[in-house]
């Protein structure tokens, strides 16, 4: 036997032992990382709600909570719905093709029923929360204001489809849930006749 | 014992029987007594002591924060008001902790304006350099997670913009930033993870970089503000001769810099805990609301330079990822620094015309984008916040030209040095 080290075989063995440590880091690490998805707990508490909308006057809001995001529904008066049209010329994306939304609200007055208007209520730009200025001409905003909601966090506008307005720091409209109606006055948010809870 | 005996140490006693078994005297003499500093050192040289002292203020007041805090989001808000009330002079170590927040920041752009000035990230101090950069990457993620503690609205809130910057990036974003807050929402899932990581894991990491940053300036020496090597000019000892030893001489000027600093920082500890709003924000004195922003989100202080630019870039291609890249681009470049500065003369005395107001305009930069940053957004700002951010940019992406065609002053041999 020669008392020659061979190089080689000493170099091969160290990079196939350091590959296999290797495999295992990854192995060992993903529960770790995996911890830190959302748990089962939270997950539940992320289910579906069914909202009443039976006592929502014409032309005013209701807030629900779910997901920790605010749940709008708008109960729009056809004066409102009217003004849509005069908000198109100076939105963004006015078809909603670069939007969040189910199939069934990719339409001027992104709902199932254009009288009820369901969005969440979370800025597309950093996650404020916009206010509702249904008021038509609402100085606080712009004497020619079609009626919407503004961003106070950092001046993003949205028509009362939830919109986006063009040169403003959000850029995309107001995401749209999945939502159908279980009955005439009742509303499932997180889920849809298509998908099952 | 004197300095021609480096390394000879005291075989007998205590003293002795511990160096025979870990290399105290040893270090002590690396490190402390005999490690020579240059003589020509200025009060800009302070700050890098002064952040190692607020790193412990915030370590050991934190430790004792935790003793009554509860990261949960049903007790976080009411257990800072037990500690603000309740607990036995918990009111002063809360101040210290949030004052030392701000304090940790302002010392800490004072030593990398001073980097800056007199060119202490140019070779072969590099490395140095990217450690104290990765410190500030810690610190500022240590200061993020912090602010989420108190569990105040406007914690909720800056916490929400901060977490949906990483939802912006294509494809990936929105399940990155359901992973970071482990649910669907900043929630107590949340709260909780980020106690862990602000305890625990980053401080680790953070006293681990520091230890780096100091050991790597022990090796290669510390610049000043001739930017002259003093290792060059070595007297008959092998020490350099514009160089004094750290103890005594630098410990008696930087504690007397310490005492100026503690005026200050317990000035504010006692009389201005919140600073005008500016260390702690107004409507963090409102608990953490979901279903309600208040009217203006901003960031405390020392983050709102890179949010005015965060804010400055509008969205284009359907995303507003835009903004989120220049805002870290901001804080990556600095990175490079040592590698975009061309000039043949490392400290601004020596440099020319050129570099002297491009480092005015950039100091300049970084205040006015600070205060675009804090201020609700209006188009005026919006026009400033471009200008400065632009600005900023070409400080560093111009840096390799005007640093090279720059007309410099010849550099003297030794330090400039005139005893007082």
């Amino acid at each position: 036997m020669s008392d020659e080290v061979d190089q080689g075989r000493r170099r091969l063995l160290t990079a196939a032992t350091a590959l296999t440590g290797a495999v295992g880091a990854v192995f060992v690490a993903t529960p770790f990382l995996a911890s830190w998805k959302p748990s089962a707990r939270a997950k539940a508490m992320g289910a579906p709600i069914e909202i009443d909308i039976s006592k929502l006057e014409p032309g005013s809001m209701l807030k629900v909570e779910w997901r920790g995001k605010p749940v709008w529904v708008v109960r729009r008066t056809p004066e409102m719905l009217k003004q849509l049209e005069k908000a198109t010329p100076f939105l963004l994306d006015p078809a909603s093709e670069g939007s969040v939304q189910p199939a069934y609200a990719k339409n001027d007055a992104r709902a199932l029923k254009p009288e009820y208007l369901v969005v969440l209520g979370v800025c597309t730009h950093l996650g404020c929360a916009p206010m509702p200025k249904f008021e038509v001409a609402d100085v606080t905003v712009s004497a020619d204001w079609p009626g919407g909601f503004y961003c106070p966090c950092h001046g993003s506008k949205f028509d009362l489809s939830g919109r986006v307005f063009k040169g403003v720091p959000a850029p995309s409209n107001l995401a749209v849930p999945p939502y159908t109606f279980v009955s005439d006055g009742r509303i499932l948010v997180g889920a849809d006749s298509t998908q099952s809870a | 014992m004197g300095t021609e005996n480096y390394g000879a140490t005291q075989a007998t006693g205590l003293w002795g029987w511990i160096n025979a078994r870990f290399p105290l005297d040893k270090m002590l003499k690396e490190h402390v007594t005999e490690y020579y500093a240059p003589k020509n050192f200025n009060f800009w040289y302070l700050f890098g002591v002064l952040s190692l002292v607020v790193l412990v203020i915030q370590l050991v007041t934190g430790i004792f924060l935790t003793m009554n805090y509860k990261p949960s989001a049903a007790e976080a808000f009411a257990s800072v008001e037990y500690i603000m009330r309740d607990v036995e002079w918990g009111w002063l170590i809360r101040y210290l902790h949030s004052t030392g927040a701000s304090a940790f920041f302002i010392v800490v752009y004072l030593h990398m304006f001073r980097a800056l000035m007199y060119g202490s990230y140019r070779s072969p101090r590099e490395l140095l350099w990217i450690f104290g950069m990765l410190i500030y990457l810690c610190l500022m993620a240590e200061a993020f997670m912090g602010y989420l503690l108190p569990w105040g609205n406007m914690s909720y809130w800056g916490a929400q913009v901060i977490v949906s910057l990483f939802g912006t990036i294509p494809v990936i974003g929105d399940s990155l930033a359901e992973w970071i807050k482990g649910d669907y929402f900043i929630s107590d899932i949340t709260l909780n993870r980020f106690f862990a990581l602000h305890v625990i894991a980053i401080p680790l990491i953070l006293v681990f970089l520091v230890v780096a940053h100091i050991l790597a300036l022990h090796e290669v020496g510390s610049s000043n503000p001739d930017g002259v090597e003093i290792k060059k000019t070595k007297g008959p000892d092998g020490h350099p001769v514009d160089g004094i030893r750290f103890h005594p001489y630098m410990t008696v000027k930087d504690t007397f810099g310490l005492g100026m600093f503690l005026i200050v920082f317990c000035g504010i500890v006692f009389f201005a805990p919140t600073f005008g709003g500016l260390f702690l924000e107004g409507p963090n004195f409102d608990q953490a609301n979901a279903m309600q922003t208040p009217p203006h989100i901003a960031p405390v202080w020392y983050f709102t330079p890179f949010y005015a630019m965060l804010r400055a870039v509008p969205s284009f291609l359907g995303t507003q990822v835009w903004g989120v890249i220049v805002m870290f681009g901001a804080i990556a470049l600095l990175v490079f620094l040592p590698w975009l500065d061309r000039s043949p003369v490392n400290s601004i005395r020596y440099k020319g015309m050129i570099s002297k107001v491009a480092l005015a305009l950039f100091a300049v930069s970084f205040v006015v984008l600070a205060y675009c940053g804090m201020t609700p957004p209006s188009p005026t700002l919006l026009v400033l916040s471009r200008t400065f951010t632009a600005v900023y940019f070409a400080f560093f992406l111009l840096m390799p030209w005007y640093s090279r065609i720059d007309k410099t002053k010849p550099v003297p041999e030794r330090v400039t040095y005139h005893a007082h």
